[in-house]
């Protein structure tokens, strides 16, 4: 029973979340192989190759991969995933984007989003935004799978040494191109990855509020969310919004200020380690889940916090 | 240029699902069903296309029982021109209905297909890219913009890390974000217009294609309830907490 897990990278560093997917692969059991498709991007096959548990690496080096379009790695990931009982990817913008392209071509279906392996066909996922969970059972010769990485701890980066072997596929479709990245410029870490996130909902009331959480954040080295409330009144990007519609996270410590609680929202944060909610209504339901919960102004609280944070610290 | 727009019909946004007893699925009977909100702005996207001269003709199509028809008729009433609806009372999967949509593709001919990036009930992801492979279109999956020249389709994704701009060859398939555009309120007078409007039925085998299912839905439930902790009263009593009793700080 073999598996191949579509490593997600920038061709120049691999992606934590790929250690999460990999541990979904030995959930289910199997030889582990991890295709690195990109343009140069043998240092990522390298420490791919060093992951624990990994029987082989796959490399595609070639101008195709290079942005990783949809189109072309569908097409690389279709021929060579012929061979293999599973094919996975992360539940990511990446892996959301390239996987069901790749199921189709292989006229398979795809299981989107799996949090936990029940057996080798079967299989819990969310639906309705977390507020029901499927068990589904698949009875395709190729399991197409995209993984929720915060529902698998990562697997150690070291300890393996699997050999590098080149693939020799060229796909180039032809019919779309990468024409600009515009990639957030982080100061912080990423939110997927963070040990601590401080995040803001709607009762920031406005995005100039959200600079109010910087120094919190700076304090513990946290990343910055927010809710769909919050993007949606266009307070800060897209890219920030955590939630069943956003960005999955599990972190350490996460910290809900001016967030009500939406069960969107709480579908993507309620697997954090500590919860603290701080909110001036006492009745909102992010206390429900918070492990702490304060019910204060945030306008109050926060500067206050932030003060404390620099005392204790 | 014709576009193409897929919807669904789901159980509205506001309404709060529950699981049946048995466990067979969550309970539908009696809730209110709408338009996907995801779709909708896939039909907004259309009809601004429409109305900046740049599309001629937008045709929404949905896949499913007879009832879409309402979903179909909300979307005339914001704007689209005529609607399709395949249906089929059978359970549908993304793939059966991608290749659906690719047998209504083959008949219209579009130069654009516009689809929600996701449902809010099955949370699959999945449709427009499979659609998209099966008919060998180019796709911009979770757009926030979308701007037309000639043949070339340019879409700005939402990334993870932020934003990338791809440039595709028409015709091509766009999967809507949040952020593409705010979708309009359908007026009473476009509501009545749209009762007119042309609405086409026809079914699976009429486009040639077998809806089958390769995968069951064994169970439902509803999530693992979190346990709530405590409130603290005093910002100095959050910070002792953290620090002492979870040390997380």
């Amino acid at each position: 029973m073999s598996i191949l897990v579509v490593a997600e990278h920038d061709n120049s560093k691999l992606n934590q979340v790929t250690l999460h997917v990999i541990a979904a692969a030995k959930a289910i059991g199997g030889d582990v192989d991890v295709l690195v498709a990109g343009k140069d991007c043998g240092g990522v096959a390298e420490a791919a190759a060093k992951i624990d548990g990994v029987s082989k690496v796959r490399c595609a080096d070639n101008d195709a991969y290079g942005h990783q379009l949809a189109e072309n790695m569908a097409l690389l990931i279709a021929e060579l995933g012929k061979d293999y009982k599973y094919v996975l990817g992360a539940h990511s913008t990446s892996g959301k984007n390239i996987m069901p392209r790749a199921a189709a071509l292989l006229d398979v279906a795809m299981i989107s989003d799996i949090m936990s392996v029940e057996s080798e066909d079967t299989f819990k996922r969310p639906i309705y935004a977390g507020n029901a969970i499927a068990t589904v059972q698949s009875s395709d010769p190729i399991k197409v799978m995209t993984v929720r990485h915060t529902a698998f701890d990562a697997v150690a980066a070291e300890g393996g040494s699997a050999a590098v072997e080149a693939v020799d596929a060229s796909h180039d479709a032809g019919i779309s191109e990468f024409v600009s990245e515009e990639l957030v410029k982080l100061d912080r870490p990423e939110l997927s990855a963070a040990r601590v996130v401080v995040s803001g909902g709607r009762g920031m009331g406005s995005g100039e509020n959200f600079k109010l959480l910087d120094g919190i954040a700076d304090k513990l080295g946290a990343a910055m969310g927010a809710s769909r409330a919050a993007v949606d009144a266009g307070f800060v990007p897209n890219d920030m919004q955590v939630g069943q519609t956003g960005k999955i996270v599990a972190p350490e410590l996460y910290i809900a200020i001016g967030i009500s609680g939406a069960i969107q929202h709480l579908a993507g944060m309620k697997d954090s380690k500590v919860i603290v909610a701080i909110n001036k209504d006492e009745d909102a339901p992010i206390f429900q889940v918070a492990d702490y919960g304060l019910v204060a102004d945030l306008f109050n609280a926060v500067p206050e916090l932030e003060k404390k944070l620099n005392e204790v610290l | 240029m014709k576009v193409l727009v897929a919807v669904k019909r789901v159980i509205d946004y506001n309404v709060k699902v529950r699981v049946k007893s048995d466990h067979s699925d969550v309970d539908l009977n009696n809730v209110k069903m709408a338009l996907n909100p995801f779709c909708e702005i896939a039909i907004e996207e259309a009809v601004r296309l429409k109305e900046a001269g740049t599309a001629e003709e937008v045709v929404a199509v949905s896949i499913g029982p007879k009832v879409c028809q309402e979903q179909l008729r909300t979307s005339l009433a914001l704007g689209a021109d005529r609607a399709i609806l395949v249906e089929t009372d059978d359970e549908l999967q993304p793939l059966s209905i991608a290749k659906l949509l690719k047998a209504v593709f083959d008949k219209e001919a579009p130069g654009l297909v516009i689809l929600g990036k996701q449902s809010i009930d099955a949370d699959n992801n999945q449709t427009g890219q499979m659609f998209a492979a099966l008919a060998g279109l180019p796709q911009g999956t979770g757009a926030s913009k979308v701007e037309i020249d000639g043949d070339t389709i340019k879409v700005t994704r939402e990334v993870d890390g932020g934003l990338q701009t791809v440039a595709l060859k028409a015709p091509a398939v766009v999967t809507t974000d949040l952020r593409l555009n705010e979708p309009r309120y359908a007026s009473l007078p476009n509501i009545m217009k749209a009762k007119k409007k042309q609405l086409d039925v026809m079914t699976p085998s009429d486009l040639g294609v077998e809806v089958k299912q390769t995968f069951k839905t064994i169970k439902v439930e509803p999530p693992a309830e979190r346990q709530g902790g405590i409130k603290v009263e005093t910002v100095d009593e959050l910070v002792d907490k953290l620090k002492n009793e979870a040390k997380v700080i």
